[in-house]
């Protein structure tokens, strides 16, 4: 009678039992020499323990491989550890950012903040007087207005991308990507030179969504020409052959069929230009009243009222800026977080 | 029995002209596509038509001079003007540049990282966190830079004097670290490693994966497959996206003008707490400027618009160009 041998399967790309104590050794070995160091030397602080613990682990890596494998092993981890240093550096100003404005700004949230504007207050005062409301309302009509302004011109240039690809088709999309460089500054002094100081004479917050409406037009435009793109070539072709014009084949059915995606890159483009900031100093006035025509009279807005209070400086002034970045950063968050889940919904049908 | 006259029908005359709906479509929507490009043309046309008379008067001394005076009688007639963005000019320059010498590194390795070494959820993770960071406004950066991160960064720059001051660029004379371009190199840093990592992220991705495969098979560690496939690959898509973060950096005003030190002389050291930015200029000038200062911040303006505007063009190029040829 034969035995069958059936092989154990294995997995010999798993690191072993035996590598891995390795490798946690070396780490342990790290933090031990950045602990050491730091107590026997000068350099204090958790600079110094993140500068040397890094240093300690590629050596000891580097060191380890180089004598159990060879010189490839030894800068293969080398590099490693360098991958590793890039991709927490990159992360840990996000995280910073979020916790301080968690932290700094939640004492100043409170209910009344958003009933009351700062009509009868000044950022100095006690932070139960006067609130965002002229900001929020602002915010939210000047987003507007660049909305209803902007889609329209941005969708349009998309649509000649995609679906005429005239002459004009290689200057326009580099342009485009050119004006998504410029910088805000230039369109609030653009629209300042044009139209605040030849016509309307007076700052409003009109003058502030058509500098938001130059600087969402390329966001707009960009990411709808790449949905746009997806957009299987047969649809078109489908409705051609059905007898429909270009205009019936693109309003009915490409349209359609790009809308969460279009969706998309409306709110990104919100996103992009609720926290603008440089050219809202220069033509919107920031009034400290609920102003709800934008047409007339300064119109206040998030960023100009965080701008405003971080400049006064006292202490309540200071809070109430946090209190507002705190606000924008859950404005920008909640857009882009709908504009995540919208084209993570597309990407998956 | 009658005879049923036969009816040829006319040939057919078949023709490619649109009907009147799709020329108007096709109309309406050339004239969209259009005024982006009547946009940047008229920004260019204001600005110069604005800063014109200052342009002529200073000439060439509008951008090699430093000093940015104007006196003015009782009855706000000019008496005498200076205008000279030089000193702000070298200073863009130098902050935006500390700004890319400090993203690029860590932007190329963080991408490496999220193509070749992420597990899959920790880069879906990732990617989330930096678009996030990409959509913060500047005011963010600006105001949690000059509360935060300051007193560390001025720190980091008597760190670097003290132990690397024999270097040329870390020289200087005043030891004065307070709101210098290097703390503002820093914040643009961190504002810009999201988009210099999303261009090379996109780029790497690109790398031909038959060659990555061959390398591996021919016993390559993962570094040495980057060296020989990727990085040949990729190197000047990521010389492009670090032009466009170097063009962001340029054009960014408020979160500069919270941590900068502004001074109209010309300064190239970076630890020193004296900076310049043209973009922080027209914000610092414009609370109080007489119309005719006005015209000399519409005419920087457009200095820096023309900067910003050719650096984003180049950087375009050279994106498209390496994106194009896929290989």
């Amino acid at each position: 009678m034969s035995t069958t041998i059936t092989a154990v399967p294995t997995k010999p790309w798993q690191a072993s039992k035996r590598e891995r104590a390795l490798d946690t050794g070396i780490f342990l070995a790290a933090i031990t020499a950045s602990i050491a160091v730091v107590a026997l030397t000068p350099m204090k602080g958790k600079l110094a323990y993140f500068t040397i613990f890094f240093i300690a682990y590629a050596l000891l890596t580097s060191v380890f491989n180089a004598t159990q494998r060879g010189s490839a092993a030894a800068k293969d981890a080398f590099v490693n550890s360098l991958v590793a240093i890039g991709a927490i550096v990159t992360v840990i100003p996000v995280a910073s950012i979020l916790a301080t404005v968690l932290k700094k700004g939640l004492p100043g949230i409170s209910f009344s903040l958003f009933t009351h504007d700062m009509a009868l207050a000044t950022p100095t005062d006690p932070l139960n007087n006067g609130g965002l409301l002229h900001a929020i309302t602002g915010t939210l009509t000047m987003v507007a207005i660049a909305l209803f302004l902007s889609v329209p011109i941005g969708i349009l240039t998309a649509l000649y991308l995609t679906e005429i690809k005239g002459r004009f088709t290689g200057p326009i999309r580099f342009l485009v990507q050119a004006m998504s460089g410029v910088p805000s500054i230039v369109a609030g002094l653009f629209i300042l030179s044009a139209i605040l100081y030849p016509i309307t004479k007076a700052y409003s917050g009109l003058m502030g969504s058509l500098s938001l409406t130059i600087l969402m037009i390329p966001t707009i435009a960009r990411t709808s020409e790449e949905v746009l793109n997806l957009i299987p070539n047969e649809l078109r072709e489908a409705g051609t052959a059905l007898g429909g014009t270009q205009w019936r084949t693109v309003a009915m059915i490409v349209l359609p069929a790009a809308r969460s995606g279009l969706v998309t890159a409306i709110i990104l483009g919100v996103a992009r230009i609720a926290g603008e900031t440089a050219p809202i100093l220069l033509l919107t006035g920031g009034g400290d009243k609920v102003n709800p025509n934008a047409f007339s009279g300064p119109m206040g807005s998030l960023p100009y009222y965080i701008w405003k209070s971080f400049n006064a400086g006292s202490p309540e002034a200071i809070t109430r800026a946090w209190a507002g970045l705190l606000v924008l950063v859950g404005l920008v968050l909640i857009l882009f977080t709908s504009a995540r889940y919208l084209g993570s919904r597309k990407a998956a049908k | 029995m009658s005879v049923q006259e036969l009816v040829i029908p006319k040939p057919r005359e078949i023709t490619t002209e649109p009907r009147f709906s799709d020329k108007v479509f096709r109309g309406v929507v050339t004239t969209g596509g259009l005024s982006s490009l009547l946009l940047l043309g008229l920004i260019a046309l204001f600005l110069g038509y604005r800063g014109f008379e200052v342009l002529r008067q200073e000439g060439i001394g509008f951008i090699t001079h430093a000093d940015w005076s104007i006196s003015t009688d009782d009855a706000g007639n000019v008496l005498d003007s200076h205008f000279g963005l030089a000193a702000m000019l070298v200073g863009t320059i130098l902050c935006s540049l500390i700004a890319v010498a400090i993203a690029l590194p860590i932007s190329v390795f963080c991408a490496l990282f999220l193509n070749f070494y992420a597990p899959a959820w920790l880069k879906r993770i990732m990617i989330t966190i930096i678009d996030m960071m990409a959509a913060f406004p500047s005011i963010l950066f600006g105001i949690w830079g000059f509360l935060v991160l300051m007193p560390s960064v001025e720190y980091w720059a008597k760190l670097l004097h003290k132990y690397l001051g024999f270097m040329p660029f870390f020289k200087m004379q005043v030891p004065f670290y307070t709101r210098s371009p290097f703390v503002a190199g820093v914040v643009l840093a961190i504002m810009i490693i999201p988009i210099i990592t999303s261009v090379s992220r996109e780029i790497f991705s690109q790398a031909p994966l038959d060659r990555i495969q061959a390398a591996y098979a021919l016993g390559a560690t993962r570094w040495a497959m980057i060296k020989a496939v990727v990085i040949p690959h990729g190197r000047s898509g990521v010389i492009g996206g670090a032009m466009l973060g170097l063009g962001r950096a340029m054009g960014e005003t408020v979160a500069v003008f919270t941590v900068l030190n502004i001074v109209f002389q010309i300064n190239w050291q970076m630890l020193l707490g004296a900076g310049g930015n043209v973009a922080s200029l027209i914000i610092l000038k414009f609370g109080d400027a007489s119309p005719y200062e006005i015209k000399a911040l519409m005419a920087a303006g457009l200095v820096l618009f023309a900067m910003t505007l050719i650096v984003n063009a180049l950087a375009n190029l050279i994106v498209r160009t390496t994106g194009k040829s896929g290989r």
